[in-house]
């Protein structure tokens, strides 16, 4: 469990979600989908299951822990739902904006 | 992090969609995303450390764009408005660079050491017809994405940095991914070595929107253009705004498919706004600040505050259209007198900013960051009580009369307030017994007439007398140069040298 480093790409061991780290915290923390932990992209390993419970990731969406220093973006979508450290990550709220280009 | 990945997200999530238009030519965002690939190969098998481009708009600025993440060399937008003395030290910067430019200039160009030379369609052909590697890009957030030449006023023009970190961050916290309709399509006509061009391209990319370009602007041919793409977004800056309102005018026609348009690069004068606002009433304006050392938009006044602010009786409501709104989410803006210290709102200083996307870099100088990662813009301005922020222009404009600071921007704001009065600029001009005098230019309304006398009673019945114009000249237009930006220093020298 290495500690994540922004730019760093992970991928559901249990379905076909892939995240990118936005932002992490300096120590170590435990990201997990579909209730696995989730593993480097295109580090072997558990190829996709079936789909999990839970209402999966959304392609686009950033997920962000309750204290504010993990966020990451949905780079592909999953059956999988994440968390860090065994708490459900939750969707960052953005209101929309007007395109300014 | 990498922009390459915003480019893969919207391949595997609308890959069948046009990515791109011009002059009859499409990619799709698949064939994007495979070409960017076939272009890192080219990049890294070249041995060039920047790609360059020295060139109008047109596919291949994405592609090249894209190209030069997935390679992990910084993309270099070169003016092409620039000398060829002016072309030649910028390319010395950056040699070895691999440079994709026009037929004519490739030709002139080619043999030179350090220089791998593509010219636009060889390039276009080159990308559509070799296989992109595998995803095989770096991730690294520190990594140089884009590199701009700013326009400076003496010496040699800075090399704004702007990392994988900014763009990334500018772009998600300014996009929602995916969410253009499959019919949007926004009209680019700013060019590439403009902040504006870059972000345009990632934000388009991220939203899914079709991008329409247009190389060389002209009203009528933005307008045609606008029309036969059925545009419904697009940017431009005050004087494209100004003469598409003027060429909508003389036609009487309409623009049924746009939404959505928005601007900046530029001081917007009153009158050009509020005239294309009663020209394109459907059409949802958006104010945008941004500096290129800040990976573009930082404030934005949106569609709902410019109808607020127009259709208000009340004259401090209808300044706002003359703001450029709030900060973004995620930007901090901070406005602070000449010791540093922050003021009160409606108070004028410095317009300080921070956030993930300001860079506040420049190549060969290092980071201009202050503490606490605040960027000092260099542009004056105050903030309102409700955090609308209006700009007022360069600190490096400011002119100084007996000792006394005087603001351009806000000579400008009340002469502007005058009936008469369509456009103005105020600069300094040597003076013997002040060191500077106050001159305006103006261009007065079509059909009306003011005299210089009159104008100066204006300024002098609402600000101090020492701010009124010793000297007032008229003229039909401004120098504004292709970006929007008022070319104060060449009135400087007109006035100058005829004092």
């Amino acid at each position: 469990m290495p500690v994540l480093k922004p730019g760093t790409r992970l991928r559901s061991a249990v379905c076909a979600t892939e995240v990118m780290v936005i932002q992490a915290p300096a120590h170590e923390v435990e990201v997990t989908c579909g209730g696995a932990s989730m593993l480097p992209l295109g580090a072997g390993g558990p190829s996709p299951q079936a789909a999990q419970k839970g209402e999966g990731t959304q392609i686009g969406k950033r997920y962000v822990n309750a204290a504010g220093d993990l966020e990451l973006l949905c780079t592909k979508p999953g059956a999988g739902s994440l968390a860090a450290a065994g708490a459900p990550l939750v969707v960052k709220g953005a209101k929309p904006l007007p395109s300014s280009d | 992090m990498n922009l390459a990945v915003l480019l893969e997200m919207a391949c595997a999530s609308f890959g069948e969609r046009v990515a791109v238009r011009c002059e009859g030519q499409s990619l799709r965002f698949d064939e994007l995303f495979s070409a960017a690939g076939a272009g890192a190969r080219a990049l890294r098998e070249s041995g060039a450390r920047h790609a360059a481009l020295l060139d109008v708009t047109s596919p291949a600025v994405p592609v090249a764009l894209f190209a030069s993440a997935w390679a992990g060399l910084p993309f270099a937008p070169l003016s092409y408005r620039a000398t060829d003395a002016e072309i030649d030290a910028l390319l010395a910067r950056i040699a070895p660079a691999f440079l994709v430019t026009d037929a004519e200039r490739a030709g002139r160009l080619a043999g030179r050491a350090s220089l791998a030379i593509l010219a636009r369609d060889a390039f276009l052909a080159r990308v559509r017809s070799t296989p992109a590697p595998e995803p095989d890009w770096d991730m690294d957030p520190e990594a140089i994405a884009v590199l701009l030449f700013t326009s400076g006023t003496t010496g040699a023009p800075k090399a704004a940095v702007l990392r994988h970190k900014h763009l990334v961050s500018y772009v998600l916290g300014s996009v929602e991914f995916g969410c253009a309709g499959p019919d949007d399509a926004t009209l680019v006509s700013v060019p590439p070595y403009h902040v504006a061009g870059m972000a345009a391209i990632l934000s388009s990319v991220y939203a899914g929107r079709r991008i329409v370009q247009l190389p060389h602007f002209d009203a009528r041919a933005w307008i045609e253009l606008a029309r036969a793409e059925a545009v419904t977004h697009a940017f431009v800056v005050p004087t494209m705004l100004a003469r598409i309102a003027e060429a909508l005018e003389a036609e009487g026609g309409a623009l049924p498919a746009l939404r959505a348009l928005s601007y900046g690069g530029g001081k917007m004068p009153l009158p050009v706004i509020e005239r294309a606002m009663r020209r394109l009433p459907q059409v949802d304006f958006t104010n945008a600040y941004g500096l290129t050392e800040t990976s573009s938009t930082i404030a934005l006044l949106g569609p709902e505050e410019h109808r607020a602010a127009a259709a208000s009786a009340d004259a401090g409501a209808r300044r706002r259209l003359a703001s450029v709104g709030r900060a973004l989410p995620g930007v901090e803006v901070e406005i602070r007198d000449p010791d540093g210290k922050p003021v009160a709102a409606g108070e004028r200083g410095e317009i300080h900013v921070r956030g993930e996307q300001v860079a506040g870099e420049y190549l060969e100088r290092g980071s201009q960051l202050g503490p606490g990662g605040w960027f000092a813009t260099r542009d004056g301005g105050s903030l309102d009580a409700e955090g609308f922020l209006f700009v007022e222009g360069r600190i490096d404009d400011v002119i100084v009369r007996g000792g006394e600071n005087l603001s351009p921007g806000e000579i400008e704001e009340v002469l502007l307030a005058h009936a008469a009065v369509a456009d103005c600029a105020v600069v300094g001009v040597p003076d013997e017994q002040w060191g500077e005098a106050v001159a305006a230019v103006v261009v007065p309304r079509a059909g009306a007439s003011v005299s210089a006398q009159e104008l100066r009673d204006w300024v002098r019945a609402r600000l101090r007398s020492s701010r009124a114009p010793e000297r007032i000249e008229f003229r039909d237009r401004l120098p504004y140069n292709e970006t929007g930006k008022l070319v104060r220093r060449r009135l400087r020298a007109e006035l100058a040298g005829d004092a």
